[in-house]
């Protein structure tokens, strides 16, 4: 089928066949391969990206269904030789060991920064909660890290998030 | 994953239209996708409803209507649910991921399929998945699921946190299909397992949810509250949306329990409510009324722990609401 995607401010018509997932054309056939499939069942999110700013799971969205969307992907977040802030502080934080789970999980700070509301672990629903450690922890807690580097992402997150 | 032909509808009418036999309608996928991935799921063909104008959340009298397209995200985040229907926003961010939240709709929230390890794994029978396989999760592993209105067929759980709020909230589910439009009651659109397992619900083929409506929200004080075996980002072992209304005079007024983690169903506590009515509200009587519920629990060798947890669980939650 053809469909036209935005990824990274770039218009991308492509041809799939429906059973392709966004994960598996934006890796394969986009040459973008930043995003990662840990698991493909949604359990991991380091395949994280943002469609129209919201993070979703690209190992679960089907391709096809995503016909005019703006997807941005790690390889977006950046302007140019500018790091996004956040990735700059993964950076200056040590957010991360081996790396695998980081584009996932930058993407996913993106849009968790963006969103608001209430968490599992806000106290008040009806106010906009402080962004604390544990508010990092919960609204972050769909992002898996092989290696453990938690403390360091909350850290990095926070200071951006401040 | 097996071939299949994909189209997105108009509007409600053009997805029925577009609904033939072997078919699937598709929300966010979180759920569906995964299950054509592992090949449990082989619709020849999906007709995407997740873009269809069905409306956001309103005002609806002195109620509130659900569009059944709504993610997950925007109804917890939504200022009319966040104040007058707390248990649901708490319930809904109770479950899944963020990323999740935001795929997922309303509609297929409600009708995700269970989480039971062979119903997912297509090398092993099972009842569900094939009538008649057998259900080999009786003699194996069943630690996560039904202690409540299970059978010999099937001992399956729904996974749903949302759903058990809505059932709590006696919440109503607009459904439109082939044969026209109807509407069924929170509790209701699920059934238990009895011998026909493959049907988790009471819709028919090709018919859609359009939306979810809750009457005016119930007097009192309300919680969800939810017991997984890691902090966040797992499935309930049990869980609980609780509404406590206690009157001047320290009795029940009114109250509304239902259980998630126990049943084929969101399972609604009517024994434990119709002990509660009228008694003085304290331990004693929230004991009386748990334990009146969970009487009725038919526990299999590793799950029996979920009797007494809901028990507890019952308790607490009731506790905590009493003024
Ligand atoms: C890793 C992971 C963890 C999760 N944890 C939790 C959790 O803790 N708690 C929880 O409650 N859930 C959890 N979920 C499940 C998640 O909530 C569901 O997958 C999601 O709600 C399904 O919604 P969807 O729109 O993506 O449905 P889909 O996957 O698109 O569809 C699900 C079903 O609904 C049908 N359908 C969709 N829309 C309609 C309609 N309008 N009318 C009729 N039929 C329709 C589809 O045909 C399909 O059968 C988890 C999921 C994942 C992947
Ligand atoms: S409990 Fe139900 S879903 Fe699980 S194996 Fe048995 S029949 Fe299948
Ligand atoms: S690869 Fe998508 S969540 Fe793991
Ligand atoms: S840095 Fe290795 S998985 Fe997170």
């Amino acid at each position: 089928m053809e469909i036209t995607l935005q990824v990274n401010g770039v218009r991308r018509p492509v041809d799939v066949d429906p059973r392709v997932s966004l994960l598996d054309l934006l890796r394969e056939r986009l040459g973008l391969t930043g995003s990662k499939k840990g698991c493909d069942h949604g359990q991991c999110g380091a395949c994280t990206v943002l469609i129209d700013g919201r993070r979703v799971l690209a190992c679960l969205a089907l391709a096809v269904a995503q016909e005019g969307a703006e997807i941005t992907t790690v390889e977006g977040l950046a302007s140019g030789e500018r790091l996004h802030p956040l990735q700059a502080a993964f950076i200056e934080h040590d957010a991360f060991q081996c790396g695998y789970c980081t584009p996932g999980q930058l993407c996913s700070a993106v849009g968790m920064l963006a969103e608001g509301g209430p968490s599992a672990v806000t106290e008040e629903l009806a106010g906009e909660p402080e962004l604390t450690a544990e508010e990092i922890r919960e609204r972050m807690s769909g992002n898996l890290c092989r290696c453990g580097a938690y403390p360091n992402i909350v850290t990095a997150i926070a200071e951006v998030g401040a | 994953m097996k071939a299949f032909e994909y189209a997105r509808a108009a509007d409600p009418a053009d997805a029925v239209a577009r609904f033939r036999p072997g078919a699937m309608y598709l929300g966010g996928g979180t759920n569906l996708v995964d299950l054509m991935r592992l090949g449990v799921a082989e619709p020849g063909a999906l007709v995407d409803v997740s873009r269809l104008p069905l409306g956001g959340v309103e005002p609806d009298g002195d109620g509130l209507r659900i569009g059944a397209a709504v993610r997950n995200s925007e109804l917890a985040a939504h200022p009319l649910v966040r104040e007058r229907y707390p248990v649901l926003a708490r319930a809904v961010l109770a479950g899944a991921s963020g990323q999740v939240r935001n795929m997922a709709t309303v509609a297929g929230n409600l009708l995700q399929r269970t989480r039971c390890p062979y119903f997912q794994d297509v090398s092993k029978p099972c009842n569900k998945r094939q009538p008649g396989s057998g259900c080999p999760a009786i003699g194996g592993d069943h630690a996560n699921l039904a202690v409540l209105g299970h059978s010999r067929a099937c001992v399956a759980t729904h996974p749903s946190d949302m759903a058990v709020a809505l059932a709590a909230l006696d919440a109503r589910v607009h459904i439109t299909g082939p044969g026209g439009d109807r509407v069924l009651a929170m509790p209701g659109l699920h059934r238990l397992p009895g011998d026909e397992p493959h049907r988790d619900t009471r819709l028919e083929p090709g018919e859609l949810i359009t939306a979810v409506a809750l009457p005016a929200p119930p007097p009192g004080a309300s919680h969800y509250r939810k017991v997984r075996e890691r902090a966040s980002f797992a499935f309930a072992l049990v869980s609980i949306a609780a509404v406590l209304d206690v009157g001047a005079d320290g009795t029940v007024a009114d109250c509304r329990i239902a259980l998630g983690g126990v049943a084929h169903v969101p399972w609604r506590a009517f024994h434990a409510e119709q002990a509660l009515r009228g008694s003085r509200a304290g331990e004693d009587a929230f004991v009386r009324a748990a334990e009146a519920e969970m009487a009725e629990a038919v526990p299999l060798p590793r799950n029996a722990y979920k009797v007494p947890l809901a028990r507890n669980l019952i308790v607490r939650t009731l506790l905590e609401l009493a003024p």
